[in-house]
């Protein structure tokens, strides 16, 4: 089967997004947690939110980074509209990403007295982040951009006013902290940490019935605010529950209790049927999206880059990943797998639940 | 101001103080890339600890580099949409490899941060090395688009309309290798001027314990070796570079040292300033001939003047100023890293007199600024043009409003930002003196 030139830029972008905001699902979450259970006295908790988030924020943000280039590079048709409509809250998201990465390394460096002040505007500005650019999204459906002297622009107050917008960062507050507390889980059960794996399950279990209501809801704004892609969502019906279906045994999988263990719950297991989940939710909207990349102004064909252009881009992007998978790997290993790094100056003062 | 100034200042502002960041986030990986070699082949755990301490206060910049560089990224797309939709089309490929530089960076950092324990000596190596490599490319990369705006290539304008696009040739534009080299070299000396400063000033204020001072005498002495290489580097392709200016931007060139009539035996114009009115650079030093000779080889070559373009395509003469404050700081950090090395090196004499010692507490913030005189340079003379005759800047610019008042917002943001950094720098270093990092003796005890 041909697969035209634009339609594959656009596959590799979603696919981008995708990786991104499992990823800033995790690293804006972990910066929150990391900042609640200071406060409240579960350094356990707290410490292991740190120790997934030091070697991983710098890394993750370059995927922002690589995201807003793709689109310019595959669409520099979709620049205009992006970049009038987007200039106020695209100015805010900088910020607050300025104010979460430059006080989140401060409270590493910074004397104790100021280390609680740093963490706790890190953390905060951090969770308001995902919330902001999630926003992107109803902003592509079209119905709250109007024209102003020929320019397009974003009617804010239409927006604020709309259920898109509740439903919009509802989920992504709630999903970023249901993601992070279930791989901050892991992060724990690897690490042999009984207190952190028992605060971060219970927060998951907490979290979980949220973030299916917020799906729920999102799929009902949809029908008042972009009927267009609410219709076409109804076309892949079976995608979306296949989601609900990952979203419910990852959910399940928090109480499975295996024989002998005396904790229950296989949280690896629920981390990635909900990122399974995501990718099928994330499938159905992006067909459904598809072709517009702002509806509907601007199609994935109207707005695509030179075709040699896009061919030299293709060609970086397999030398990119040959050169660069290597130093994931080391990177995994170094961080995510190597217990001596994840259990570090634990064993002595934290362990006691283990063995 | 119109709207497109305020866009430039906006951006403009973003970008001075991003590249005070980023300039040392290529500089400094090359001081503990050094401090580790040294450390290894000498065995004296001074340098270890060098290595060490730059890299804690690295972190700290890299604080301000990262979401800096990220908001310079994201906000060529929100002011410049119009500029982006040409780059996106013909010179995206520097953008798209940069980002597999900031990958390695990002990716090496933290492994030689986090895991240094678990790190054998080569990997630890490799990891700087990999660090350095990829802040280099990315400085060399994001100046490839520069160039590309003052040597555009690789495409043809139809009625507007962009064909044949050739997205190499874009990429080795005219002017991207000389250029290219201008960032990286100067790039490294900043950074080694900044631990020259550093040094020098805890040099004169810790005269009393040896064994300190003697700490920081090999953390200058390195980094003047360091600073020294590059800022001959840097002045002797600072020479091409500017060459190449007169190649293919004259009208840079020309608003740069005032010259308004095409002439052979151009005069080389130093300090003053640049007077339409009076068709002349005003209060400067000439050195007849010079500019002839630096631009073209030879004291009769044709050099061109302002007059021979049309009014609304010159670049704004204060430039001059900028030009000048670039090149008169490069060749004082080269006399500087040279009496160094003839005091040192040649007359041998141990202690360096106060006069110099302040000179190297200088050296750094200079050296910063000197880039700062140069990227504004490089930017404000291709002014009217966002790329060069191909399109004007106000053709760039966004149309949406309301930017007055973001840049008062970022601005505001850029001074906390810089304030909180400093304040976690003082107290970082004040928390954990090097002399709790000292191994009691190690190397051989020196004399002074």
């Amino acid at each position: 089967m041909h697969i035209a030139d634009a339609t594959l830029a656009v596959i590799i972008l979603w696919t981008f997004i995708f990786v991104y905001a499992v990823a800033a699902s995790i690293d804006f979450g972990a910066g929150f947690w990391s900042m609640l259970y200071m406060n409240r006295g579960k350094l356990g908790a707290s410490e292991m939110a740190n120790r997934y988030l030091s070697p991983s924020w710098e890394v993750t943000n370059v995927f922002i980074v690589l995201i807003v280039v793709s689109l310019y590079s595959f669409f520099p048709g979709a620049n205009d509209i992006l970049g009038s409509t987007l200039l106020l809250p695209g100015s805010v998201i900088l910020l607050l990403l300025a104010f979460r990465s430059a006080f989140l390394v401060f409270s590493h460096s910074a004397v104790e007295k100021y280390r609680r002040v740093l963490t706790v505007i890190s953390g905060m500005s951090g969770v308001m982040i995902p919330a902001l650019l999630i926003l992107v999204l109803p902003v592509t459906h079209g119905t709250f951009i109007h024209a102003v002297n020929g320019v397009k622009l974003l009617d804010f107050s239409t927006l604020f006013m709309s259920l898109s917008f509740y439903a919009f960062t509802g989920f992504a507050i709630t999903n970023t902290l249901y993601l992070s507390s279930l791989l901050l889980a892991d992060y724990a059960r690897v690490a042999g940490d009984q207190e952190a794996y028992r605060v971060y399950r219970k927060s998951a279990i907490g979290l979980g019935p949220f973030t299916l209501l917020m799906a729920v809801m999102i799929v009902v704004a949809l029908q008042n605010d972009a009927d267009w892609l609410f219709l076409r969502l109804q076309g892949n019906f079976f995608w979306l529950l296949l989601a609900v279906f990952a979203f419910l045994l990852g959910y399940l999988a928090l109480f499975y209790s295996k024989k002998g263990k005396a904790k229950p719950g296989v949280p690896r297991a629920s981390v990635v049927l909900t990122i399974v989940q995501y990718l099928l939710a994330g499938y159905a909207y992006g067909k459904a999206h598809y072709p517009y990349i702002v509806y509907p102004y601007v199609t994935v064909a109207q707005g695509f880059t030179d075709p040699n252009t896009f061919r030299a881009l293709s060609i970086s992007y397999l030398i990119g990943l040959m050169l660069l998978l290597p130093g994931f790997i080391f990177f995994w290993k170094m961080f995510m797998a190597d217990h001596r790094y994840i259990r570090a100056d634990k064993d002595s003062v934290d362990d006691r639940g283990n063995k | 101001m119109s709207h497109t100034l305020i866009a430039r200042s906006f951006f403009g502002t973003t970008m001075g103080f991003h590249i005070i960041f980023a300039t040392l986030g290529v500089g400094i990986p090359l001081m503990i890339l050094a401090a580790e070699l040294l450390y290894q082949r000498t065995g004296d755990r001074d340098y270890s600890v060098m290595a060490r301490r730059w890299t804690k206060g690295f972190a700290v910049l890299l604080g301000i580099g990262i979401p800096t560089g990220t908001i310079a990224g994201v906000q060529l797309m929100l002011l410049w949409p119009g500029f982006m939709t040409f780059v996106g089309k013909v010179i995206s490929l520097p953008f798209q490899i940069e980002l597999y530089a900031f990958f390695i960076e990002a990716l090496f950092m933290s492994i030689y941060v986090y895991a240094y324990d678990r790190l054998r000596p080569w990997q630890r190596i490799a990891s700087v090395s990999l660090v350095t490599l990829g802040a280099m490319a990315s400085a060399v990369l994001i100046t490839n688009v520069h160039t590309f705006e003052d040597t555009p290539a690789g495409f043809k304008l139809v009625d507007g309309r962009i064909m044949d696009v050739h997205p190499w040739q874009a990429f080795m534009n005219p002017s991207f290798v000389d250029q290219a080299v201008h960032v990286a070299v100067s790039a490294f000396m900043t950074g080694a001027f900044f631990i020259a400063t550093i040094a020098a000033y805890k040099m004169l204020k810790q005269r009393d314990y040896i064994r300190i001072y003697t700490f920081h005498r090999k953390a200058l002495m390195l980094s003047l070796a360091v600073g020294g290489i590059f800022s001959v580097l840097t002045a002797l392709n600072g020479h091409e570079t500017a060459q190449g200016v007169a190649q293919w931007n004259p009208e840079k060139l020309a608003a740069a040292e005032g010259l308004f009539e095409t002439r052979t035996h151009a005069p080389l114009a130093i300090g003053g300033y640049v007077s339409e009115k009076d068709q002349d650079v005003k209060y400067a030093l000439k050195i007849p001939g010079m500019l002839s000779f630096l631009a073209g080889n030879r004291f009769d070559a044709r050099v061109k003047g302002l007059n021979d373009f049309p009014r609304d395509e010159w670049p704004p003469l204060f430039i001059h100023v900028l030009f000048n404050g670039m090149v008169g700081i490069g060749f004082l950090l080269l006399a500087l890293s040279v009496i160094g090395f003839i005091w040192n090196k040649i007359l041998r004499r141990p202690a360096f007199p106060k006069i110099m010692m302040w000179g190297f507490v200088a050296s750094g913030p200079l050296a910063i600024l000197g880039i700062e005189f140069g990227w504004i340079f490089a930017c404000t003379g291709r002014q009217p043009w966002v790329i060069y005759r191909v399109m004007r800047t106000e053709e760039a610019v966004t149309g949406a409003g309301h930017l007055a008042g973001l840049f008062t917002l970022f601005l505001a943001v850029y001074i906390v930002l810089l304030i909180a950094a400093l304040l976690v720098l003082y107290f970082l270093f004040r928390r954990h003196p090097v002399a709790n990092d000292l191994p009691p003796s190690s190397g051989k005890p020196e004399s002074l």
